[in-house]
């Protein structure tokens, strides 16, 4: 079959022939976007996740059979779980949370904008950034009970004291991500930004500060981490008469021998810290990564 | 705008060009360019002269080394020329081989950002947005995010973003090179429409002898290390071509042959 070659070279049909073949090109590179239900989704998510809390709680409960401990230093798993249940009832429970929660919330964000400052400035000059560069990485390594002693001393037994340990011991961490995020950023874009005519704060606005977004949610997690942590061994040292909090659930229960009182406190600490970092860390870092294309859809 | 520069780097002289007399959107007079300083100093560009007039599609081509890219950040104003004079009359707009989308905007946030850096009030932005991507024939596709398009795809968005910036000169750093060929082929149609419905300059760097004579009303080989003028050709091939035309060709023959014999003198 002979087919009308002599169109491509024509002016009038070369502008439809390339408009189609464009649009050919653009469906065949893309292909075809491929959907899980959501079903099969949740059961694929959940199941694993299942499996690993029995066999947790199967090795305890097999711990427990065995005759181990005696049943008043380890508890059953469903001695602990009726425990949990009553104790969110109480009204105790909830204002000891709603107090370690306060601290926590609070210390991270001073801790935040602590950090972020210090990033920035880091980032930006050189004599910041040998001054106090590797002095961040180090800090990190500092084990946070450490400066307990130091804090209790300065500040005596008082919330101050425990702000000071928990900003210490994420504040670096947000720091580290704010520096590498923005060290990491692809010159290229960089190379844009500048002859898009974008300056200073626009330059940091719409070109920095977004690139260094995936860095700074994984240092933000981790400096959350790390408040969590420093908060609960600062809530164990720094027991301030008439102030319920988790920390002192865990010391009156360990002084009463009340093991499931303590195993339910720790139930709690766990939970909120997964729920913390998957409701609000992972999820803001999945979705800044997925946006760019850097992490699978689920 | 003129800039004079010495050997120092300092602007000397700065004058306004002429308005009535037909300025050339591009001239660079005898300029030069080096890395470094003092012993260890690299020099990229030596002498370079060259004259692009308005709507002029200008192909740059050479081997490695032929101080392209840094042509390119001199007329871009990334960079500054050691010594020499350069004058660039309009706006000017870089496109690289990596389309450089910013991963987090999408194909239509991220013409927008140019538009909203040269403070287009918010309310034009997202017609002129669209009207753009209807050029590069994208306006399907102004949602999806970069790493949702193919490479033509994002090398479309990243002229719409440089057409944007309101540039009427289009520098253009190998752009097609990361592409498979029948996509360059049909991209090399698209940026012949484009160029010519806009009317704009553009300077087009290149490896390929057979892109540059499908493409350039010139074609201008530099030689290497460091960067000089070796010979200019003039295309004169009816619009629209096709790179697989006799002409073509025979033109980009001539450029080889040239070129590989500039090639050969770095043997040793």
């Amino acid at each position: 079959m002979l087919t009308d070659l002599d169109t491509r070279n024509g002016p009038p049909d070369a502008e439809l022939v390339n408009d189609a073949e464009l649009a050919g090109l653009d469906h065949l590179e893309l292909g075809e976007e491929r959907t899980t239900p959501w079903g099969e989704r949740l059961w694929s998510q959940t199941w694993p996740k299942v499996a690993a809390i029995a066999l947790v709680l199967g090795a305890w409960q097999a711990a427990v059979w065995a005759g181990w401990k005696q049943i008043y230093v380890l508890p059953s798993p469903l001695m602990v779980w009726n425990r949990l249940s009553a104790d969110i009832g109480t009204s105790k429970l909830w204002s000891a949370v709603g107090t370690t929660m306060e601290r926590a919330v609070i210390g991270f964000l001073i801790a935040f904008a602590i950090g972020a400052v210090v990033g920035l400035a880091v980032s930006a000059s050189r004599y910041v950034r040998t001054a106090i560069g590797s002095m961040i990485s180090g800090l990190q390594t500092m084990p946070s009970i450490a400066w307990f002693p130091l804090a209790i001393l300065l500040f005596g037994r008082d919330d101050r004291a425990i702000y000071f340990v928990v900003v210490l011991g994420a504040a670096p961490s947000i720091a580290s991500g704010v520096i590498s995020g923005i060290d990491g950023m692809p010159p290229l874009l960089r190379r844009v930004g500048h002859s898009m005519g974008a300056k200073s704060v626009a330059l940091y606005r719409d070109f920095v500060l977004p690139a260094a977004m995936p860095s700074v949610m994984s240092g933000l997690k981790q400096g959350w981490a790390f408040a969590w942590r420093s908060l609960m061994a600062g809530e164990l040292l720094v027991i301030i008469p008439g102030k319920q909090t988790i920390g002192t659930r865990l010391s009156f229960a360990r002084e009463l021998s009340d093991s499931e009182g303590l195993i339910a406190t720790m139930v709690v600490i766990l939970v909120i810290g997964i729920l913390i970092d998957s409701l609000v860390f992972s999820r803001l870092e999945r979705t800044v990564l997925r946006n760019r294309g850097l992490a699978a859809r689920e | 705008m003129t800039l004079t520069f010495d050997h120092d780097n300092d602007i000397v002289d700065v004058a306004e060009a002429s308005p009535r007399k037909r300025t050339p959107a591009l001239a660079l007079r005898r300029v030069s360019k080096r890395h470094g300083a003092g012993t260890n100093a690299v020099a990229a560009l030596d002498s370079v002269s060259l004259t692009v007039e308005r709507g002029e599609f200008v192909c740059l081509v050479g081997a490695s080394g032929c101080g392209k890219t840094t042509l390119l950040s001199l007329v871009a104003g990334l960079d500054q020329p050691t010594s020499g004079e350069l004058e660039v009359n309009g706006r000017t707009a870089l496109m690289f081989q990596e389309s450089a989308l910013l991963p987090w905007r999408s194909a239509a946030q991220n013409v927008e950002l140019a538009l909203k850096l040269r403070r287009v009030p918010r309310r034009e932005r997202r017609d002129q947005t669209m009207e753009l991507l209807r050029l590069v024939r994208l306006a399907d596709f102004a949602d999806k995010a970069p790493h949702e398009l193919s490479g033509g795809m994002r090398q479309r968005v990243a002229l719409a973003r440089a057409l944007a910036q309101e540039a009427d000169i289009l520098l253009m750093d190998e752009p097609f090179g990361a592409l498979d060929a029948i996509t360059r082929d049909v991209l090399h149609d698209e940026i012949e429409r484009i160029a010519h419905e806009q009317a704009l300059t553009v300077v087009f760097v290149t490896h390929n002898v057979r892109e540059a004579s499908r493409l350039g009303d010139r074609i201008v080989l530099l030689s290497s290390r460091p960067g000089r003028v070796v010979e200019e050709f003039a295309v004169d091939v009816e619009r629209p071509r096709r790179i697989e035309s006799p002409q073509v060709s025979e033109i980009a023959g001539t450029v080889t042959a040239r070129l590989r014999e500039e090639v050969r003198r770095h043997a040793h």
